[in-house]
């Protein structure tokens, strides 16, 4: 029996039967759409993610309190052992290296914030006027935190789209003046509505400058520092050279840590493409489930079919051509319920994209194919002992069973 | 050399603990060209001896000389190969695929086969065409009669144009007058050179024979020649 002729038999086999065929290939769409969706919504929330770090700047320097490395006895060891803080005066040092382009610390607490009789809970970010310029925000109205400098409590604040609009509704809330904490600050502007913004929405922030939060909070602390650079080849010079700056204010001991954007994007991008794969491990079960509901399938049809490859072998049929028939039914029914599995799977990624327009969820390549090769390869695996078993029949009984 | 070489046939199915002799030495001799019945009651052997003869079976003891070629020896996939073209099966319940069309049917041992779709086209047609099935040719089985049914199946078995040909009741799911034109049908293939051989139960089919085996418990009891000009007139 020529291929072509297998294929044709096959072929017309799974449309002799479009009920049972109609289910399989459902039973198989849906472990290839599942898979194809899920690591979609995976893989879009990597690229979020990712494309969400880019937009900070991708010449960014974090500087955090506390060391993450080990590192060896210097003469800073023995001064003392505690950490001790980052500073604004460490934060303007930073400044002076060359490479670095804008410098803003970050002191973060929460406060009360009250105008009017209504008062709500806020996360307070102190700051300075180059922050905005750093994270890219744009201010709606007024003006951003003044340049001045970083020791000094400005009694101002700029305050998020969510908070002016719940205290100040239609009211003008420039130059009004709020009480956040226990102070009595001047709003000078108010951000525009920020969408998106990892971990820190401004939408719900107040910003005040960074004297003024260490004051409110009582303490001479940063949370971060944060630098950009003057471009992207400087990242790793200027890294050394913050180290280096820090380093000599502490008397040599390295009690802080400065990432690059780049080390904590690798980061996201590995727990996210762990993410990804765990969901489509997980979704590849289905698939693994459909193999079995076609062997289930194809072992019903050997038996519906027992008279059938009896005659066949009365006609002549050698074992393999039997064997590569039924095997090319599994072969086909897989592939069918595959593509249009791919099919619905983009659909769903579609119907994805189109209710979340900020996911970017596009099935990864890797995982098309994978779901593919796997639906087929399962298909063909599960087609395999039905089809020994059909060419194994003994053809007296296959003939007189009815 | 007769075509058809039986020696010492022993066929032994187990049923549990006991064991029944469906053929028990078996020895027959048959000539290319032969019209043969195999009758007797049920359980004789009949089925079992054409399943033999058929290659579809395999004695437990003894020797099958097709054409002089030993065949008991043969590997399953030889033996397709001996059935694919020496010999064509009719079935008393037809055994037509019933997703395939009339032609598809006929098609298929040529599929099975090998030959090449173009040629089998042109085959299929003739064969059609000689058993009065060329309208019927796009039709599933289950939109054709009984008779037509058969008739799809002896096209079927002769289409390789087999040296023998094995029917198992041919006429035992028609009607008596489609059963004779289907007798009539099988009896003009014998008359062309294909050695006939039909298991029945009618007496009618049995004496219009030119040989008749009569079976008994796994034994031919009976070997009768009738001469041409002896059989009798149909009623």
């Amino acid at each position: 029996m020529s291929p072509a002729d297998t294929l044709r038999f096959a072929t017309r086999a799974a449309l002799g039967y479009p009920q049972r065929t109609a289910l399989m290939m459902l039973a198989m769409s849906i472990g290839v759409a599942a898979v194809v969706m899920l690591t979609a919504l995976g893989d879009g929330a990597r690229r979020f993610v990712v494309e969400e770090f880019s937009a900070l700047g991708a010449n960014l320097l974090i500087v955090l309190p506390g060391r993450t490395g080990t590192g060896g006895v210097n003469p800073g060891s023995f001064v003392s052992s505690t950490p001790r803080d980052l500073t604004t005066d460490d934060a303007a040092a930073l400044l002076r290296v060359p490479q670095v382009k804008r410098v803003a610390p970050l002191a973060m607490g929460s406060a009360e914030i009250s105008f009017g009789g209504r008062l709500r809970e806020v996360m307070v970010l102190g700051t300075s006027a180059d922050y905005v310029d750093i994270r890219g925000f744009g201010v709606a109205r007024g003006q951003f935190l003044p340049r001045e400098d970083f020791r000094r409590a400005s009694a101002v604040a700029v305050i998020g789209e969510t908070i002016r609009a719940e205290l100040f509704g239609n009211q003008n809330a420039i130059g009004r003046m709020i009480r956040l904490g226990d102070r009595r600050l001047r709003v000078i502007g108010a951000m525009g509505p920020a969408g998106r913004g990892l971990g820190m929405n401004s939408d719900e922030l107040v910003l005040v400058p960074v004297a003024t939060a260490q004051a409110m909070f009582d303490t001479n602390s940063l949370f971060r520092i944060m630098i950009e650079t003057r471009d992207r080849e400087s990242l790793l010079p200027a890294q050394r050279e913050v180290e280096k700056l820090l380093g000599a204010r502490r008397q040599g001991e390295l009690d802080f840590t400065v990432i690059t954007q780049d080390a904590v994007l690798g980061t996201f991008d590995r727990i996210l493409g762990a993410l990804t794969l765990g969901v489509a491990g997980i979704a590849a079960i289905s698939l693994a489930v459909a193999g079995i509901l076609v062997m289930n399938v194809m072992l019903v049809a050997v038996t519906q079919r027992t008279g059938e490859i009896g005659l066949l072998k009365a006609l002549g049929a050698s074992r393999r051509a039997i064997r590569f028939a039924f095997l090319a039914e599994a072969a086909l029914l897989s592939l069918a319920g595959a593509l249009a599995g791919f099919i619905l799977g983009h659909a769903g990624a579609w119907a994805i994209r189109l209710a979340f327009p900020a996911l970017p969820a596009w099935p990864p390549d890797w995982a098309v194919s994978a779901a593919l090769g796997t639906a087929l390869a399962t298909g063909l695996l599960f087609g395999v002992m039905p089809a020994r078993r059909a060419a194994a029949l003994d053809p007296v009984q296959a003939l007189t069973k009815r | 050399m007769a075509q058809i070489e039986l020696e010492g046939i022993e066929r032994i199915f187990r049923l549990g603990d006991s064991e029944v002799h469906a053929l028990n030495d078996v020895s027959l001799r048959i000539e290319a060209g032969e019209y043969v019945a195999v009758m007797g009651p049920s359980g004789s052997g009949k089925s079992t001896l054409l399943n033999l003869l058929g290659l579809l079976d395999r004695p437990n003891s003894g020797h099958y000389r097709l054409e002089g070629r030993d065949v008991t020896t043969l590997s399953a996939d030889e033996q397709a190969a001996v059935r694919s073209a020496r010999i064509g099966f009719v079935f008393q319940s037809f055994h037509l695929v019933p997703r395939l069309t009339a032609a598809e049917n006929v098609a298929l041992p040529l599929m099975l086969a090998g030959v090449p779709a173009a040629e089998r086209g042109v085959r299929v047609e003739r064969a059609l065409k000689d058993f009065g099935l060329e309208s019927r040719a796009h039709h599933r089985p289950d939109e054709l009669s009984g008779g037509q049914r058969q008739r799809v199946a002896i096209a079927r078995a002769t289409i390789m144009r087999p040296a023998m040909l094995l029917a198992d009741e041919p006429t035992g799911n028609l009607d008596r007058a489609t059963g004779q034109e289907v007798t009539a049908l099988l009896e003009a293939l014998n008359a062309a050179g294909t050695t006939l051989i039909v298991v029945t139960h009618d007496p009618a089919m049995g004496a219009r024979a030119r040989r008749r085996l009569l079976m008994e418990d796994g034994a031919i009891r009976q070997d009768v020649r009738n001469t041409p000009a002896a059989a009798p007139n149909p009623p």
